[in-house]
């Protein structure tokens, strides 16, 4: 901030102060009017509207001790704390110091807590109770808004316990997908394809996981599936974990099963976002979080909730 | 001017007086029912124009600008007449106001369900209703400053120092906040960008409680309550040290709606410590009207008009310690984006300016339609004792349910995580919802209640005469 800007910060800030004090100053040291020799019940000696007037009694004793008790505290606290425009105050402080100091003390507090775990591997920790306690909390806050706090996902975001990965399921492989983040990319074919070839598209995939479908519009969206769409879900459309293109013939679906839901997917393109937590949470909780989804989806058999998702 | 007989123009302040009742009507009822949807989140279907995010801007516009800005119209038209012992200066831009005035009204209750908003809270609505706000609003300086103009009394009363600050200072703010670069009829862009445009905003929703919703109902105070209790003000050196105390300090505030964020310290720092020394000019107010009322203490008992303006003066003074108190950061880190502040907000809303427009409408119609009393002094009471225990049940509700959140937000495990995710804090909340609708539900039933006496009042009055001014005192 420049010095100009500090200077008419600070000079309306202590002007106004000032104005009031010197108010309150002033309008105090006039005596009540026992003491003038007006009599008590005297007012100003103007009337509006036939019977509106004023009496004219001193300021109460209270309120003018209140008025400068907080102008006494306003003062030191502008001379204290940042205010002033560029004047930092004389305590240095700020909020971003504060945050910093904060944050690096409970650091300090919890890494005792942290550090129990370092060095056992992801697979490990997700049979371990201590680790898998904290996980959780890890998992609730940090990744519950989207999973839902029972991990079992949403339409867009997908479900952790079912067995079904799209970026692959190895301890290192959900790892990477916490710290990291991923960003699944499904192009909108709409314009390529135009409205009929979605349509025979998406009844083609209808097929492949073998719900029912116009056996023609399928094998003409084939035709255009061997041609596109193979790049990324593979020829047998099993998808592609490096890319994080789903298996289409499984009963797992992160936007919908039926046909409205697939045209829509086709023709507009989808683009799933898993936000990166390392520069949030750090490694260690990554792995407990890692952990801890590994814990729920083990032991559940891969049938998804209905063929929803 | 002294040889022929002038009169008071008391067209546009009846205009104005039922306008308040049936917008009150309208904005509570929004009220209610976004106070409902809370509670039962499909209540009306999912249509999208009349969910929460549509309404909630509705409620509050309508409160504030429809139901607080047609009393405002209303009394301060009453008073720069009876106190300046003049006729309205340009009656029928005096009328423009009024059609002005209702048309920006209903333009805001068709254009916020359509979701045709600015985005700025308390300043939703888009460009083309801002230069018609803007407009009305010059015309009622012109009509308010040109009466004070030819005034036969040489001194200003004190209500009118308060709608003169009131009328300029929300001419400044609306403008400079409003300003937008049109994007098409019903489209627009703030001028600002980021943390400049979030402490603009603020400085006008804050300055828009100081001035809109404090300094203009302060000057009804000043008038109704020695009309009503028929004593002097207590003290005219205590009116003029908090009135300058009030609006300079006042302008200051804005920022204690940004603390913790991305505004910078300094400017933080200034929020606070302005809202702090603004107690006391805060109190000033409170202070004279109350101790003008000392001595009329007898009339609590018969006249129910002064029950409303001696209980709007406490909530008054209750909240106007309270937003300071929330203002100093150590509290505001709990009480922020909580339902704390929605309990502050309405005390003030409906404690201070919802009472005091009400005892002053129920003072103001008899005088206006020449009658001893409204129609029924009964329901006037009754009015008072719903809307008392229906605002303090609200305020209750939402004082336990923000207290709740703050600690429930802010709790952590050993192990650095937050102890309760959001639903957790949503669901404890839910039962204090309930007690909000039901707080809500019996302020409006009183408004209810005052439509009706105020239809029974104006049914007894038909033989209104047009008012004679009276010669000043000591012209």
């Amino acid at each position: 901030m420049s010095t100009n800007w500090t200077l008419f910060i600070s000079i309306l800030t202590i002007v106004n102060i000032i104005a009031c004090f010197w108010l309150l100053w002033w309008t105090r040291k006039k005596r009540p009017p026992s003491q003038t020799g007006d009599s008590p019940s005297a007012t100003t000696g103007h009337t509006w509207d036939g019977d509106l007037q004023e009496y004219n009694k001193p300021l109460p004793k209270w309120w003018l001790n209140l008025f400068y008790a907080t102008i006494v505290f306003s003062t030191g606290y502008l001379v204290l704390f940042p205010g002033l425009g560029a004047f930092a105050g004389t305590k240095g402080w700020s909020s971003a110091a504060q945050h910093d100091a904060d944050a690096a003390a409970a650091e300090q507090k919890l890494r005792a807590l942290y550090a129990q775990f370092d060095g056992i591997p992801v697979h490990e920790l997700a049979a371990n109770a201590n680790a898998l306690a904290l996980g959780r909390s890890v998992f609730s806050n940090h990744c519950a808004q989207c999973h839902g706090s029972d991990a079992r996902g949403a339409k867009g975001f997908p479900n952790l316990t079912d067995g079904d990965w799209l970026w692959g399921g190895d301890p290192e492989a959900v790892l990477a997908s916490i710290k990291g983040g991923r960003q699944a990319v499904m192009p909108p074919w709409g314009p390529v394809l135009g409205e009929q070839g979605v349509t025979e598209v998406a009844t083609y995939v209808l097929s492949l996981s073998g719900q029912q479908a116009d056996p023609a519009l399928a094998a003409a969206g084939k035709a255009r599936y061997d041609t596109i769409c193979i790049a990324c879900h593979g020829l047998e459309g099993k998808g592609n974990p490096m890319l994080g293109a789903p298996n289409l013939t499984d009963d797992v679906w992160l936007y919908g099963a039926d046909f409205a839901t697939i045209s829509e997917g086709i023709r507009n393109g989808r683009n799933g976002v898993m936000p990166a937590q390392q520069p949030l949470i750090g490694t260690e909780r990554s792995r407990l979080a890692a952990a801890w989804v590994l814990s729920q989806s083990r032991g559940t058999p891969s049938a998804a909730a209905g063929g929803a998702r | 001017m002294a040889t022929a007989t002038q009169f008071y123009d008391d067209k546009v302040v009846k205009q104005f007086t039922v306008m308040t009742v049936v917008w009150g009507i309208v904005g509570m009822l929004v009220g209610v029912i976004i106070a409902a949807q809370l509670y039962w989140p499909e209540l009306l279907g999912g249509i999208p124009w009349l969910s929460y995010g549509r309404l909630r801007p509705l409620h509050t516009n309508a409160v504030i600008f429809a139901f607080g800005g047609c009393g405002i119209f209303a009394t301060s038209y009453y008073i720069v007449q009876r106190t300046c012992h003049a006729r309205l200066f340009l009656p029928g831009l005096a009328q423009f106001t009024f059609w002005g005035w209702q048309l920006i009204i209903v333009a805001a209750a068709v254009t916020l369900p359509l979701g045709l908003t600015s985005g700025k809270e308390y300043a939703e609505l888009e460009w083309p209703i801002d230069i018609a706000i803007a407009l009305v609003w010059v015309a009622y300086g012109i009509v308010f400053f040109g009466t004070i103009v030819k005034r036969q009394v040489k001194h200003i009363y004190v209500a009118n120092w308060f709608f003169a600050a009131f009328i300029i200072t929300i001419a400044i703010l609306h403008i400079v906040n409003s300003l937008a670069i049109p994007a098409g009829a019903l489209k627009s862009y703030s001028l600002y960008s980021g943390a400049v445009d979030a402490m603009v905003q603020w400085w006008y929703g804050h300055n828009a409680v100081g001035f809109f919703l404090t300094a203009a109902f302060l000057g009804m105070m000043y008038y109704f309550i020695p009309k009503q209790a028929g004593r002097p003000v207590y003290s005219y050196r205590l009116s003029v040290v908090h009135f300058w105390a009030l609006i300079s300090i006042y302008m200051w505030a804005g920022p204690h709606h940004l603390l913790y964020t991305a505004l910078p310290d300094w400017a933080q720092s200034l929020g606070m410590v302005f809202s702090l020394i603004l107690i006391a000019p805060s109190w000033g107010g409170m202070i004279n009207g109350i101790m003008t009322l000392s001595g009329a203490w007898e009339k609590l008992r018969t006249d129910p008009v002064i029950k409303f303006m001696v209980v709007s003066l406490s909530f008054y003074g209750m909240s106007t310690f309270e937003g300071p108190m929330m203002s100093i950061k150590t509290v505001n880190s709990l009480s922020h984006y909580t339902d704390w502040t929605i309990g502050h907000v309405h005390s003030g809303a409906l404690g201070w300016v919802a009472m005091i427009t009400v005892g002053c409408v129920y003072s103001l119609l008899p005088r206006l339609l020449q009658l001893p009393g409204m129609y029924s002094a009964k329901l006037v009471e009754q009015h008072f004792w719903v809307h008392t225990i229906g605002v303090v049940l609200y305020i209750a509700s939402m004082w336990i349910a923000g207290v709740m959140q703050g600690l429930m937000w802010r709790a952590t495990n050993a192990d650095g995580t937050l102890t309760y995710t959001f639903v957790e804090a949503l669901k404890a909340t839910y039962p204090y919802y309930l007690g909000r609708l039901a707080g809500g539900t019996l302020v409006l039933l009183g408004m209810f209640i005052m439509a009706w006496n105020v239809w029974k009042t104006f049914g007894l009055a038909r033989r209104a005469e047009p008012v004679a001014i009276p010669a000043p005192a000591h012209a």
